[in-house]
């Protein structure tokens, strides 16, 4: 099993995200993340589905989105040619003592801190999967409070755009 | 009724102001009629688009949320509404109806039960690719969300079995909707697709026109095969040795039949024709091996287990064709054409896949092997490149050995000893009584199985089941939709009593809207299939299979065809099966049940038991076929 991350254009319409979610559950694709969003065209949206498959099975979750009428295009974006990203909200422990501590550990994986409070601070992270998770691993001996984390988004290197001129029409 | 709905002119009026557009695509048979733009209620544009979108029938029932769609279905000359006993047999009649023509079905519910009662036949129709539009009605949008009275959230229910749905809560895109549907339904891989519709919509006032704008920008079903896959198919079909057509239920839906009678013709490869396939060959041809499958015959069975090359046209390579999917076919390249890509290699690998429709790709494949041929000349493939060891379209020696297969295994049955009735008679004295004209609608189980064998089809849309869900139940109602599509054909359901106690109650409808079609209960007093099972695999433990404990008949379906004002017959001998047959096929003022009681012991043979390899096929009971020993 390896993760593949799919970029999908669906039509911007009610109930789009519950029948591309329902399909994967029904097949038994595993989602590893899913986010949605807006782009540039106002009548389409962008999820990015990161999908834990092997090879074959990648083959059959794209023609099956594909077969869903609302799935305007699907896109597998390659890691070494996209850029990816995520975004992690932490509320970690730290009190006078600590703080300062914190922010100089922080400011290596260039984030940055949000919210302070007298006992907590909440830090603001965006990067792949894998700095995200070093950060966290720096941050645990302080006492992780509270943590969220985004889907993965992602777009591909270069000028190309997935959203051609084609689907403007849409 | 508001004011506003009677002041509205009525669907009929609206309908003769339409007049025909001339045709902008000279290639298009019919011209869609078009409507200028007309103050109607939301009601009135869902029965003015069902004209003119051409729908002629719809099968359904009324009910609170739908209840305004109802009132200007009254006046509307051109679409038939036929008022069912449950929405379930709207369903299965509107599949039926569509199965039989290839026209799309139309059923219609309301919210809530309603609604819910069409699953099963949206769920059959979607696993058998049937062309159907499912209209519900819908609470009033300001409600929904509110756990109202009878709501359910039928487009959520119904995502997974349909096509597409819709939800529509604006007027306005009433019209868009149904003719989208109707498209989506109708086109590519056919489909069920359902449009809810909110009361409040129904009630409001809006406009009309036809035709309205189609938006599916991400529908686009490819129906042109690719040139180089023909030209790669044609030529893995001129190195082949030992190739077998392998015909799906796609040929049916795609009319394809009188193309594939022709690429057989040309090519004189052996074919097999899948459940849903059963008629695109005609079973009169000698190339015709049957049915494959768990069922299916020893030839058809064994001719694709030992083919080096499977040409799938518009099927599915199901687990029940199949059997353990790492054992079939094994020495086999398979060619996989269809028009949902994501059939091919969903189930086996395809070394040549082929999207398109399949009478478009079998055209092409025609055309491609006589131009191959042409070019190799007389003497065999040896102008063919790329070609080594061609067999130059010589399959003769493969089928001497398939008709070997054909000739040592035929499908039979063995007879009582204590004269009681055999179901495999009576299906095949049916068959040959009523011809190849008639349609035979199934049920599900042995009954089935023995109408899929036993019954000799000769034309497609001949014989419609229900093969991907297997929804007992089925045949009643469809038997229904497939004569009220066909009126002159002879249609017979052959059901099982199991079966028919499901939806019989369609019976009223048939007789009360005079729909004559032919009710076969082939009543072995038990479910059968089940039965099968547990006395194979169960140590003969019959759990709650027997449907006749008290050694009574509970019903008498004489007197219950008699309840309904049918002619209700019995035959449990064999004398007395041509008979009743014969009086059956004479009476058609009225729909005819006969009660075949026959003996409950009766197994459904040759059989590959669920989950293992093909390769352990047996033709009977403790009857593995010998093999010649391979070469």
């Amino acid at each position: 099993m390896s993760k593949h991350t799919l970029s999908v254009l669906v039509e911007n319409k009610p109930g789009v995200l519950t029948r591309v979610a329902g399909l994967f559950s029904r097949r038994g694709f595993n989602i590893d993340s899913l986010a949605v969003g807006p782009t540039e065209i106002p009548e389409i949206s962008r999820m990015t589905v990161v999908v834990e498959v092997e090879g074959s099975a990648l083959e059959q979750v794209t023609k099956q989105l594909n077969k869903l009428i609302e799935v305007l295009k699907v896109v597998e974006l390659d890691p070494a040619s996209s850029v990816q990203r995520e975004i992690l909200l932490v509320k970690v422990r730290a009190d006078a003592t600590t703080r300062t501590q914190v922010i100089d550990t922080i400011q290596l994986f260039k984030a940055k801190v949000v919210d302070v409070t007298t006992d907590a601070v909440v830090i603001e992270a965006t990067g792949t999967t894998d700095k995200l998770k070093a950060l966290l691993d720096v941050l645990e001996p302080f006492g992780i409070k509270e943590l969220v984390q985004s889907g993965m988004v992602a777009v591909g290197r270069g000028g190309r755009s997935i959203t051609d001129r084609s689907l403007r029409s849409a | 009724m508001s004011e506003t709905t009677k002041q509205a002119p009525s669907p009929a009026d609206v309908a003769q102001r339409a007049r025909p557009k001339p045709p902008t695509d000279p290639t298009s048979a019919a011209p869609a009629p078009v409507v200028e733009a007309v103050e109607v209620t939301g009601a009135q544009a869902l029965v003015l688009a069902l004209e003119a979108v051409g729908a002629d029938t719809v099968f359904g029932i009324p009910g609170g949320a739908i209840l305004p769609a109802y009132d200007p279905m009254l006046d509307s000359n051109k679409v038939r509404h036929i008022l069912v006993r449950h929405e379930q047999g709207a369903g299965h009649a509107a599949e039926g109806y569509a199965s039989a023509t290839g026209k799309v079905g139309v059923c219609m519910a309301t919210s809530g039960p309603g609604a819910t009662n069409l699953v099963t036949a949206i769920a059959d129709a979607h696993m058998d690719s049937v062309p159907m539009v499912a209209i519900t009605g819908q609470v009033s949008s300001a409600s929904i969300g509110s756990d109202a009275f009878q709501e359910a959230d039928i487009r959520g229910i119904t995502m997974p079995i349909t096509k597409h749905n819709y939800l529509v809560t604006d007027p306005a895109k009433i019209a868009q909707a149904v003719a989208e549907a109707f498209h989506v339904a109708s086109t590519g891989r056919p489909g069920p697709v359902l449009v809810d519709i909110s009361k409040d919509a129904l009630q409001a006032t809006t406009t009309f026109s036809w035709p309205p704008p189609i938006d599916l920008p991400g529908y686009r079903p490819v129906t042109r095969p690719h040139s180089k896959q023909i030209r790669e198919a044609s030529r893995l079909i001129a190195a082949a040795q030992r190739p077998v057509l392998y015909v799906g239920g796609g040929v049916v839906r795609a009319h394809a039949s009188d193309k594939l009678r022709e690429l057989v013709e040309l090519t004189q490869i052996p074919v097999v024709t899948t459940l849903m396939a059963r008629g695109t060959v005609p079973d009169s041809n000698p190339l015709n091996l049957g049915m494959p499958g768990m069922h299916g015959t020893v030839a058809a069975v064994t001719g694709l287990q030992k083919s080096d090359l499977i040409i799938a046209l518009g099927a599915r390579f199901d687990d029940r064709v199949t059997g353990q999917l790492s054992t079939f076919a094994p020495e086999a390249k398979v060619i996989h054409a269809d028009i949902d890509p994501a059939e091919i290699s969903k189930n086996r690998a395809a070394d040549v896949p082929i999207v398109g429709d399949v009478g478009e790709v079998i055209g092409d494949l025609i055309e491609q092997i006589r131009a191959d041929q042409a070019s190799a000349g007389p003497d065999g493939a040896d102008g063919v490149a790329g070609v080594a060891g061609a067999g130059g379209w010589d399959y003769a020696a493969w089928r001497e050995r398939v008709n070997g297969w054909k000739e040592t295994f035929p499908l039979g049955w063995t007879e009582t000893e204590d004269g009681t009735l055999s179901p495999q008679y009576v299906i095949q004295r049916i068959g040959q009584l009523t011809g190849p004209e008639g349609t035979y609608v199934a049920g599900v189980g042995q009954h089935q199985m023995w109408a899929a064998q036993f019954v000799q089809y000769e034309r497609p849309n001949a014989w419609l089941n229900s093969g991907g869900l297997g929804t007992m139940g089925y045949a009643v109602p469809a038997a229904m939709g497939a004569k009220v599509a066909e009126p002159d054909r002879t249609v017979w359901a052959i059901d099982g009593d199991g079966c028919f106690q499901m939806t019989n109650q369609e019976l009223a409808t048939c007789v009360i809207n005079n729909i004559p079609i032919k009710v076969a209960v082939i009543n072995n007093s038990s479910l059968g299939m089940v039965r099968q099972w547990q006395t194979l695999f169960y140590n003969e433990r019959y759990s709650n299979t027997d449907l006749q404990p008290m050694q009574q008949r509970v019903p008498d379906f004489v007197k219950l065809a008699d309840a309904y004002g049918c002619l209700g017959l019995r035959a449990e001998t064999p004398e007395e099966v041509d008979a009743v047959i014969k009086q059956a096929l004479e009476t058609n003022d009225r729909p005819v049940i006969i009660d075949f009681v026959v003996h409950r012991d009766a197994m459904v043979w040759p059989m590959v038991p669920a989950g293992v390899s093909n390769d352990k096929i047996l033709a009977a009971r403790h009857e593995a076929p010998v093999w010649e020993r391979e070469e």
